[in-house]
């Protein structure tokens, strides 16, 4: 199975999935394939099954139908703790205690604790990826300060760092740029698209803001009441009627400095 | 002052014991304010009261009532914490009304005299006995080694427990014996410090440490050294106030708060002032 996977160059493949919490059901009959390197946008409105979808690829979502592979291994209890190791997770912004006793040194150097297994303390070699990283992500300078002391958008750094840390082999990001303010947002989209470049990770990114979408999107999953509505190139599906009809609500695009910019219209 | 006393035999059991007591309960302290479930403690420790009662109303050892009530409810309130279903507040408060209704129903159908049973409510550390004092040992230590032993993945848990769990790490596993060593702490510190009072002596030093670090180590260095310091000056203020030691030990832990509190930096806000401005060249 891992062989006839890896061939195939799927890293990730949902087949038929059902998701329900109680009484909604979150993801209806959903399939999707993610090729390796590719860097997938999945866009739509709140409520739509984004993040249900997201959390299926590291196991925080609970299948009640269907299957899921990824990185060649279908996901069960006994595989999904050696999934996890392999693909870095940032969620959106969380709200930490800010007298909360830990560093943002330390918060990075958790990714690493999925490489070090029980027992073993961080050496001088995890030390040193985890100073590469805050460097990569413009955080050096605050790295023995307390986590809960730092801005919306350094703490989403240093989660970014902390994700790269597990020297993952796929990276998905859940609204990450959510509450954040425009140069925060901006900031962080060009560190996810550099990342992307330099590493060439394959990327599951979430937002229901189009304007926070990256613009390394290879693909495009549009979501709409638990189900994938459409998909393809992001040229193809960042048209006004599909985004329209995709958040029940007028929307204009504009072009600025040869980037979209989407506007409610109205 | 006459300091003879601390020559004695049980005086000095008492001191052992207000040293592994302090340790145990202070360090378990930290991942109960750390991961905002005190109310969890609470209920833990009214368990193992109930089970304490139900032991001598049965005629077994009190200790192995108190073990087996509090390890099953945190068997119970585990799955509920770690799934995040149902409000865990509200099943906590259920849970910890049952086991006071428990309580006062064997207290209830007891006959004679209620001395021993008031013993684990008030707790008498003068009287701690060479099994109690073996028991407070092992778990101090017990508690001392998994801390150490685990301390990445703890740290990791009472940061995030998704983020733990995004890394690999087994975080329910983590919670579940977090909510076993507090169990096993209450239950052996239950005849030392007493049923209504251990539950303070497992927040307050934790609280304290709190309010003066930033570093989750110093964070448990402090809280231990809070514990044990709240246990010796109790047992002095208990020998020369002639106060219910249990009772004195709380209320020294609880000054140690109110000091942490009063001079936490973590409180003092940098305030602007007019002088901090640089002088302008009119």
């Amino acid at each position: 199975m891992r062989n006839l996977r890896e061939t195939n160059n799927t890293v990730v493949k949902i087949e038929n999935a059902v998701v329900s919490y109680r009484e909604d059901v979150a993801l209806r009959d959903v399939s999707l394939e993610v090729k390796r390197g590719e860097f997938v946008g999945v866009i739509g409105p709140n409520g739509a099954g984004k993040t249900t979808l997201i959390t299926l690829v590291n196991g925080l979502g609970k299948l009640v139908q269907g299957r899921v592979w990824v990185l060649g291994h279908s996901i069960s209890k006994g595989s999904i703790n050696g999934i996890r190791k392999r693909v870095g997770y940032v969620a959106q912004l969380q709200n930490i205690d800010p007298r909360m006793p830990i560093s943002v040194e330390e918060v990075a150097m958790i990714g690493r604790y999925s490489q070090l297994g029980a027992f073993r303390r961080p050496g001088k070699a995890d030390r040193d990826i985890v100073g590469e990283l805050l460097e990569l992500v413009g955080m050096s300078h605050l790295a023995k300060r307390p986590i809960g002391h730092l801005s919306g958008g350094e703490q989403q750094r240093v989660a970014i760092a902390r994700a790269l840390a597990q020297e993952p082999e796929m990276f998905l990001l859940d609204e990450p740029t959510a509450s954040l303010d425009w140069r925060a947002q901006k900031e962080i989209m060009e560190l996810v698209k550099k990342i992307h470049e330099t590493r060439n990770l394959t990327t599951l990114f979430v937002t229901h803001d189009l304007n926070a979408l990256p613009d390394t999107c290879d693909r495009l999953v549009l979501m709409k009441e638990g189900k994938i509505w459409r998909h393809g190139k992001p040229e193809e599906m960042l048209e006004q009627d599909i985004l329209s009809q995709l958040y029940d609500a007028p929307i204009t695009t504009r072009e600025h400095e040869g980037k979209k910019i989407f506007l409610k219209a109205g | 002052m006459d300091l003879s006393i601390f020559g004695y035999q049980f005086m000095q059991n008492a001191i052992l014991a207000a040293f592994l007591g302090g340790v145990a309960c202070a360090t378990v302290g930290v991942f109960v304010v750390l991961m905002g479930i005190s109310f969890i403690g609470v209920c833990l420790a009214h368990a193992a009261f109930a089970g304490a009662i139900l032991g001598v109303l049965l005629g077994f050892n009190p200790l192995l009532g108190a073990f087996i009530f509090s390890l099953g409810i945190a068997a119970i309130i585990g799955p509920l914490a770690s799934r995040g279903e149902l409000n865990l507040d509200t099943s906590i408060g259920v849970l910890f009304s049952l086991m006071l209704g428990l309580a006062f129903i064997f207290m209830g159908l007891m006959s004679g005299p209620k001395t021993q049973m008031l013993s684990l409510l008030w707790g008498s550390i003068l009287t701690v006995s060479r099994t109690d004092l073996i028991l407070l040992g092992i778990v101090a230590t017990t508690v001392v080694a998994l801390v150490t032993l685990f301390y990445k993945e703890i740290q990791a848990v009472v940061f995030n427990r998704d983020i733990a769990l995004a890394v690999g790490i087994p975080a329910g596993l983590i919670i579940y014996g977090i909510l076993f060593l507090t169990g096993s702490t209450i239950t052996v510190s239950l005849s030392p410090i007493g049923g209504l009072l251990i539950f303070s002596l497992i927040i307050n030093p934790a609280a304290a440490a709190y309010q003066l670090t930033y570093s989750l180590k110093k964070m448990f260095l402090l809280s231990a050294i809070f514990g044990i310091v709240s246990g010796w000056i109790g047992l002095l203020a208990s020998y020369l106030f002639n106060v219910p030691s249990g009772a004195a030990i709380i209320v020294a832990s609880s000054l140690i708060f109110g000091l942490a509190a009063l001079f936490s930096p973590k409180r003092k806000v940098k305030r602007w002032r007019v002088k901090d401005e640089p002088s302008r060249v009119l």
